[in-house]
């Protein structure tokens, strides 16, 4: 294991170090954090990097294939744009938590603040606590698991994003709907929540999604905006 | 029809009536491509004071006058070197064909300068063909990944665009084909909205978080610019500057579009010639300019408008709209088909539409095909080359040996409003409205 203490070592020092590592050595432990913006972003290696603290922002954006576990609270957007790999943040998290983000699993044990999974494109993202308003606005693709409540506009002008809320729902933004929970998507989210290791039962769960009424511009539409 | 006795409304003329009729039978805004079409002051307004007593002239085509730039030069390890003082700037796959987009590539990199990707992400083919590939980081995200990142030649952080400052992308449903859609993440069909704003920073302090982070991920190796649309120029510039840009491009408002309603492309933003002005003051006031380069652009059309640009304080243009016409973008060779549209060659602005006779903003295969992307590159780089040598021309006139010699003091305002927006003196006068007495 490789220890860089960022009471010493620069972010960009560690930044660098990781972009060369490329899956060697395969561990790493990141001490004093400090709530330092940028940390382990731009990963592209089958590593595991545990952070001991806080982060600020944007903490392991942009990953790929890593493993970043955060053992302490995010700043905004943790895991921004990820395209795969797991980020767990063992804490809580600020707004825009996997915000644009592809592909990969996000966990985050604690909350998440508004904009939690805003344009999500494809990643996984489980809240174990409550989420902020406006999450999942505009969401394309992926699946947002919250185990708690949701904020205000929940999946507002959403697209092909999958919602589960097993909390209450503040309100439901624009275009989006309470869905029907078919069998594969309990037996999916039984899966993400054991991988997750959250303490919660599919059933529990209600589905949110696109009407898809708002697709395409139609003036008999213009009040739902 | 204009029989004596007959008199037009100024207030309603027939376009004015026209869209009332229309408004009220489709009961949906206009939306359309190209730029704003309004007349505003320009460059057109500036004119040169050549050499002649008091200055001394080059000799046209023989004596040096240089135009390389090198663009990224306050952070990034590996600023971008471009031949010309002129680049191409961001317009989508999706909003135009592959060809199209491939077109640009091979136009600019003949030229030896950039062009720029757009909201949609990066496709093999303009990175094939692009030398020099400026990738753009839009709210949307489309398309966004750090493989891209990493094989971008700079990265341009998207703020607004002068034909829409305030307002996000659009691309209606009969243009995003399997293709366009699976690259955007996106239903096939659909009418697609692009975020106005960035979904994870507000504000100038966030910004300077998420260069930073940009900046971390890529190793410090890319010039990062910051893209405005022109509104409040003066200030957003300073707030770039300290969010930590390299370069920053400003877009008038005469700047194109893909597709955006009238009333947005027509009433919000301001000309390009006032913007221009604001930066160079907010840069020259922190003792910025010629540290983090301007680009500007927004109806830079001839060798004449490059230069007076230039001479206000940029450090390059940016073409768009422009660039799509020396493709083919209104071509008389198709008037029959803009006919059948209802448009007429010259007049063509439906790009939203996905129906261009051209080829250039469609995703119609068939359509698509018309346009040759190495007959394309090379009409453009032949525009390209023209515009230079105009540039030069105009710069060896007034006694340059480098096209970024020109200076304020080489121009004139012929109106008024032109002297005001640009703080150039009124034609035989020393008079700046706003500035200095008669």
């Amino acid at each position: 294991m490789k220890i860089v203490d960022l009471a010493v070592s620069s972010v960009r020092e560690l930044n660098a170090a990781l972009h060369e590592a490329r899956g060697d050595p395969s561990r790493w432990r990141v001490l004093t954090p400090g709530g330092a913006h940028a940390v382990a972003v731009g990963l592209n290696a089958p590593v595991t990097v545990e952070i001991e603290g806080h982060v600020g922002y944007y903490c392991a954006g942009m990953n790929q294939l890593a493993t970043v576990v955060v053992e302490g609270n995010c700043g905004t957007g943790v895991a921004e744009n990820m395209m795969s790999g797991l980020v767990h943040v063992k804490g809580n998290a600020s707004q825009s938590a996997g915000a644009t983000a592809h592909g990969g699993l996000l966990i985050i044990d604690g909350d998440a603040s508004a904009r939690c999974g805003i344009s999500m494109k494809g990643v996984d993202i489980v809240v174990k606590g409550s989420v902020g308003h406006m999450s999942a606005f505009m969401g394309q693709a992926g699946n947002l698991v919250v185990c708690g409540n949701a904020g205000d506009a929940l999946g507002d002008s959403i697209y092909e994003a999958r919602l589960f809320v097993r909390g209450e729902v503040a309100s439901l933004g624009a275009d989006c709907v309470k869905k029907e929970m078919l069998p594969k998507h309990l037996e999916w989210l039984a899966a993400v929540l054991e991988k997750s290791g959250a303490n919660a039962k599919p059933e529990e769960f209600t589905r949110y999604g696109s009407a898809r009424n708002l697709y395409n511009f139609k003036v008999d539409h213009a009040s739902s905006y | 029809m204009n029989k004596p006795g007959l008199r037009e409304s100024h207030l309603y003329d027939r376009n004015v009536i026209h869209e009332i009729q229309r408004a009220a039978e489709e009961g949906i805004s206009d939306i359309r491509g190209w730029g704003a079409k309004r007349w505003m002051p320009h460059f057109d307004d500036l004119v040169f004071l050549g050499a002649s007593m008091s200055r001394y002239p080059l000799e046209g085509y023989r004596e040096k006058c240089a135009t390389g730039v090198t663009l990224g030069t306050r952070f990034a390890k590996t600023p971008i070197e471009i031949k010309i003082p002129i680049t191409i700037a961001g317009m989508s796959f999706g909003a135009l064909s592959a060809n199209a987009k491939e077109a640009l590539g091979r136009g600019a990199t003949a030229m030896g300068t950039s062009t720029t990707t757009g909201d949609g992400g990066m496709t093999p083919e303009e990175r094939g063909h692009s030398e020099k590939l400026v990738y753009q980081y839009l709210p949307s995200r489309y398309g966004m990944n750090p493989d891209d990142l990493r094989k971008a030649d700079a990265i341009e952080i998207v703020l607004g665009q002068g034909a829409k400052p305030g307002g996000g992308g659009m691309l209606l449903g009969q243009k995003i084909s399997d293709r366009v859609a699976e690259m955007r993440t996106l239903p096939k069909g659909i009418d697609q909205r692009s975020a106005c704003r960035h979904p994870d920073w507000t504000g100038p302090d966030d910004l300077a978080i998420k260069i930073e982070e940009l900046r971390e991920i890529t190793d410090w190796e890319k010039p990062i610019y910051i893209k405005i649309g022109a509104a409040r120029t003066y200030y957003d510039v300073k707030l770039a500057v300290k969010a930590g840009a390299d370069v920053i491009v400003v877009d008038g408002m005469q700047g194109g579009t893909g597709a955006t309603q009238d009333v947005f492309i027509e009433h919000v933003g301001i000309p390009t010639l006032a913007a221009l002005r604001q930066a160079v003051e907010a840069l020259q006031e922190m003792d910025m300019h010629r540290k983090v380069q301007l680009i500007v652009s927004g109806g830079i059309r001839s060798g004449a408008d490059v230069a007076k640009a230039l001479a206000m304080g940029a450090d390059a243009v940016s073409i768009g709209t422009a660039a799509l016409i020396a493709l083919g973008c209104n071509s008389p060779k198709y008037q029959a088909d803009y006919e059948k549209l209802g448009s007429s060659a010259g007049f063509f602005d439906d790009y939203q539409a996905g129906t261009d006779p051209a080829g250039i903003s469609t995703q119609d295969p068939e359509l698509a095909a018309r346009l040759d992307p190495v007959a394309g590159g090379r009409k453009l780089a032949n525009y390209l080359r023209v515009l230079t040598l105009e540039t030069q021309t105009l710069a060896r006139a007034c006694g340059k040996s480098h096209v970024h010699n020109l200076e304020p003091e080489d121009l004139a305002a012929l109106t008024i409003e032109a002297a005001a927006m640009a703080k150039i003196p009124l034609a035989g006068t020393n008079w700046i409205p706003g500035s200095a007495s008669f």
